[in-house]
């Protein structure tokens, strides 16, 4: 008996070092990243953040251009992701028929599968002369008193980014926020209904608001894809260093300065400052990742599972 | 008065009809939006790439710019070697992490640790590229398919350690009990009883991790790095698919478009299928957990 006891102890323990090693890990990375980022924010502090040149050559580095770039082309394509998405999960969770919604839930999981970089390839090649024909052409037409649909028409650019961002975004938002739907009590929307509410209204005013810590949970994690997504944004920004109003213009963004300049990088003080963009990343997402989680646990009731 | 009143209730009840009636027509239409992308991107892929696809893609090496023909075996066989390094970094962390998480964790310390692979789930993949980067590259200066396959492997523990979990978690406790009852140790009824029995769902999170994994661009970039040759050692750069497949879409040779296009369909179907394989494993295995 005895003998087992400690056999049992021994396995433990040595079982106890994977997920201890998971929590250092995620320590690790932090420390690493800050610690090679060192000479960088040391030499530039908190310069870094509202400098605007970005001059290799005078080793002369300042984020703010990369930041501007990763906030606009997030924040655009939430505007463009969110209702769609939204709509679609509400679609699903509560009009399409069982087999109907099913079969639209496999599709959309298919896109959420398709790899970045085929949505770069397929933004090179499809959407971005189709913008430069068709979608700006025509903003710039009708809208063109903006500041934000002025500027030469190249068909990369911030535009066509964020375009490209809420594409890759929408099958998230779809996913978690039909989960977060599909686990509202439904007493709530057949007292609703009890009323006399129509559909609409039992879904807008019932279901949506007591699902709106959850919903909003799934936008902030869809924020969280759209800061860190590299591949497909850096393909098609066009790859300037600019702070402009003007969403035609080719820029820049976190992830895609990163993914471009990291490999040629040929100072200490050059890499260090791009491993800086690292570090702010890896603490923007960590951030946002939280704040995310607790908004989705808090509607269905703990972590749920990962595969169906 | 009475009339008044009637009229103007009439005409709310009409107005709040029309408004859900028009919702639906609303709500569908992104939904039906949603599909269309999907539809447009799987189509321009198949009709753009299909002309390029031929057995010489697979077997041969890429041809310099100009020369027609060429293929991407070496990219293709390098996607395999970096995966199966992950797979020996990511698996056995990730499947041990989830044991433990289910058999014997307090509530707080799973807590803790299934948020944080929650977290590490959601850090942009070039960070860990980045971090690949400052410990594998820079001490053994150079890139190197160790080091791609070291980035991918991180990120797959967080993934495997979370549907490891989850399918450990599903065995029913009568078979843990049964084991315990006949005086076998309880690390033994883990390793003999809990784990074979969880093995297909476990089978299935490895592979649903392996396709996310298997597109990932950004992390290799400047750790695999990429390489128009066949390597000769795990400690030289390696080409992958994907990233083969970025730097002929950014080139400006119609002939490497042509093989980017070609390439992409390769690491679609890669994907697809083995997301597909897994749905198969993941209903056979609840359906024999279930006893059907």
């Amino acid at each position: 008996m005895n003998r087992q006891d400690t056999s049992d102890i021994v396995f433990r323990r040595i079982l106890a070092v994977f997920p201890i090693s998971i929590l250092i890990l995620v320590a690790g990375i932090f420390f690493q990243l800050a610690y090679s980022s060192l000479p960088s924010l040391k030499h530039f502090g908190l310069a870094f953040f509202y400098n605007t040149t970005w001059d290799p050559v005078a080793e002369h580095f300042g984020a703010l251009p990369f930041i501007f770039g990763t906030c606009l082309t997030s924040l655009v394509a939430l505007l463009l992701a969110v209702p769609i998405g939204i709509g679609a999960a509400i679609y699903l969770a509560e009009y399409a028929p069982p087999k109907v919604s099913k079969f639209i839930s496999i599709l959309v999981d298919l896109l959420a599968a398709i790899p970045s970089v085929i949505y770069g390839l397929w933004g090179i090649f499809v959407l971005v002369p189709y913008m430069r024909n068709y979608v700006q052409p025509f903003l710039g037409k009708y809208l063109g008193f903006l500041p934000f649909f002025q500027g030469p028409n190249y068909g990369v650019g911030f535009l066509a980014a964020s375009i490209i961002l809420a594409i890759i975004i929408i099958p998230f938002i779809i996913s978690v926020s039909r989960e977060v739907i599909l686990a509202v009590p439904s007493v709530y929307k057949e007292s609703a209904y009890a009323l006399g509410t129509t559909r609409w209204e039992a879904i807008f005013d019932i279901v949506l608001s007591y699902g709106r810590a959850g919903i909003l949970g799934a936008v902030v994690l869809a924020l969280g894809r759209a800061i860190g997504e590299t591949m497909a944004v850096t393909m098609i920004i066009g790859n300037n260093v600019v702070i402009t109003p003007s969403l035609f213009s080719p820029g820049y963004t976190l992830a895609s300065v990163l993914a471009n300049e990291f490999a040629e990088a040929d100072s200490n003080m050059y890499l260090s400052a791009l491993i800086e963009i690292g570090l702010v990343l890896f603490l923007v997402s960590i951030v946002v990742n939280i704040l995310a989680r607790f908004l989705i646990w808090s509607v269905t009731k703990g972590p749920g599972q990962v595969i169906k | 008065m009475k009339v008044l009143i009637h009229s103007s209730f009439e005409r709310t009840r009409r107005r709040r009809a029309i408004w859900d009636r028009a919702m639906v027509y609303v709500l569908s239409l992104c939904a039906i939006g949603v599909l269309f992308i999907l539809f447009n991107i799987l189509t321009h892929l198949f009709i753009q790439g299909i002309t390029s696809l031929n057995p010489e893609f697979f077997t041969n090496l890429p041809k310099p710019v100009g020369e027609k023909g060429g293929g991407m075996a070496n990219a293709i066989a390098g996607t395999f070697t970096l995966l199966g390094l992950a797979v020996c970094l990511g698996v056995p962390i990730g499947l041990g992490a989830g044991i433990y998480l289910s058999e014997y964790a307090d509530l707080k310390f799973a807590h803790a640790v299934r948020f944080m692979s929650d977290v590490m789930n959601g850090i942009p993949s070039i960070v860990y590229g980045i971090f690949a980067y400052t410990v594998c590259v820079l001490p053994m200066k150079s890139f190197s398919a160790l080091s791609g396959g070291f980035a991918l492997g991180i990120m797959m523990i967080p993934m495997i350690t979370r549907t490891s979990e989850q399918f450990v978690r599903m065995v029913p406790v009568q078979l843990r009990e049964a084991g315990l009852a006949l005086g076998v140790p309880k690390w033994r009824v883990i390793v003999d009883i809990v784990v074979p029995a969880a093995l297909g769902g476990i089978m299935t999170g490895i592979m649903v991790t392996l396709a996310r994994v298997a597109g990932e661009t950004a992390p290799l970039l400047f750790t695999a790095f990429g390489n128009r040759y066949w390597q000769h050692s795990l400690a030289q750069p390696i080409a992958a698919l994907p990233l083969q497949v970025f730097t002929y879409a950014i080139s400006p040779f119609d002939d490497w478009h042509r093989q980017a296009w070609a390439g992409a369909i390769v690491l679609i179907l890669m994907v697809f299928m083995i997301n597909g394989w897994a749905q198969f494993y993941v209903v056979r295995h609840s359906r024999w957990l279930s006893g059907k």
